[in-house]
């Protein structure tokens, strides 16, 4: 039942994937991709990680995706038919090709190391995937985690001041 | 969590079309979206291999990686629409003065 689900999803998946790439217009690009992290953040549930998904919903299809759909709609792009939308489509399909090929390799040549940490699906059943996850960033990755409110900061300050017209 | 193999050819899938995308479409946000595509590809291997080992580690670096694209969305979209402003055009052909 498991496959059964995680096949449907990775085809679905698939299919938004591609269309984010072949669909001319933006906006169809646009919501081809919110598809695909939808998909994702299935994936996300399955794999025992429930914030991380919720996380993907809202900042991903939620956040990034509201803005990148306000910037077409804003600069209100018209499709040209007679203009080409692409270049180099064999030269670009077979580069992806060797990537995929290449993972693939990687991945059935690989063994994976056998489980050694002390999570188990009942660990996180019991004591909450977010508290576990928030334990672990206040503590172990407290450093980083300020690093990145300030990358956040710096955001913040370099797209206002590209925005704007005058400083 | 028994087809580890089944999410890692996944992420692969979605990596490689995302590649695809990066490399032959012209319209610079799709090309956005492509790099977007292929971020979130990196992120389900970390949570695949994190659920795997039972290390949590790779999980909070997904967050890392969220924050990133966060800000990269900010500023990349910022870097659009001025470009925009001044050329009428987002295809990344029309990108190739330093100057103007």
């Amino acid at each position: 039942m498991e496959t059964l689900f995680f096949l449907i999803v990775s085809l679905v998946a698939i299919i938004s994937a591609i269309l984010v790439v072949t669909c001319r217009n933006p906006i169809n690009s646009a919501l081809s991709l919110i598809l695909t992290f939808f998909c994702l953040a299935t994936y996300y549930v399955m794999l025992d990680a429930p914030f991380l998904a919720a996380v993907q919903v809202m900042v991903y299809a939620g956040a990034i995706m509201v803005l990148i759909v306000f910037t077409i709609m804003l600069l209100n792009i018209r499709v040209n038919a007679s203009k080409s939308q692409s270049h180099k489509i064999v030269l670009g399909s077979v580069i992806g090709f060797f990537t995929l090929l290449n993972t693939a390799v990687i991945v059935f040549k690989s063994r994976v190391a056998l489980p050694n940490g002390p999570l188990t699906g009942d660990i996180i059943k019991q004591q909450g995937h977010t508290e576990l996850i928030g334990r672990e960033m206040f503590t172990t990755f407290l450093l980083p985690f300020e690093i990145t409110s300030i990358l956040l900061l710096v955001a913040i300050v370099g797209a206002v001041i590209l925005a704007k017209k005058k400083i | 969590m028994e087809n580890l193999n089944g999410y890692l050819i996944i992420s692969a899938i979605l990596f490689s079309i995302g590649t695809i995308g990066v490399l032959t479409r012209k319209n610079a946000i799709v090309i956005f979206m492509c790099v977007e595509m292929m971020l979130n590809a990196v992120n389900l291997t970390f949570v695949a291999l994190s659920r795997h080992l039972g290390n949590l580690d790779g999980q909070v670096f997904v967050f890392f990686v969220m924050t990133v694209a966060a800000a990269e969305a900010a500023v990349g979209l910022a870097l659009m629409i001025a470009f925009y402003n001044n050329k009428e055009s987002i295809d990344v052909d029309d990108i190739n003065l330093m100057k103007w």
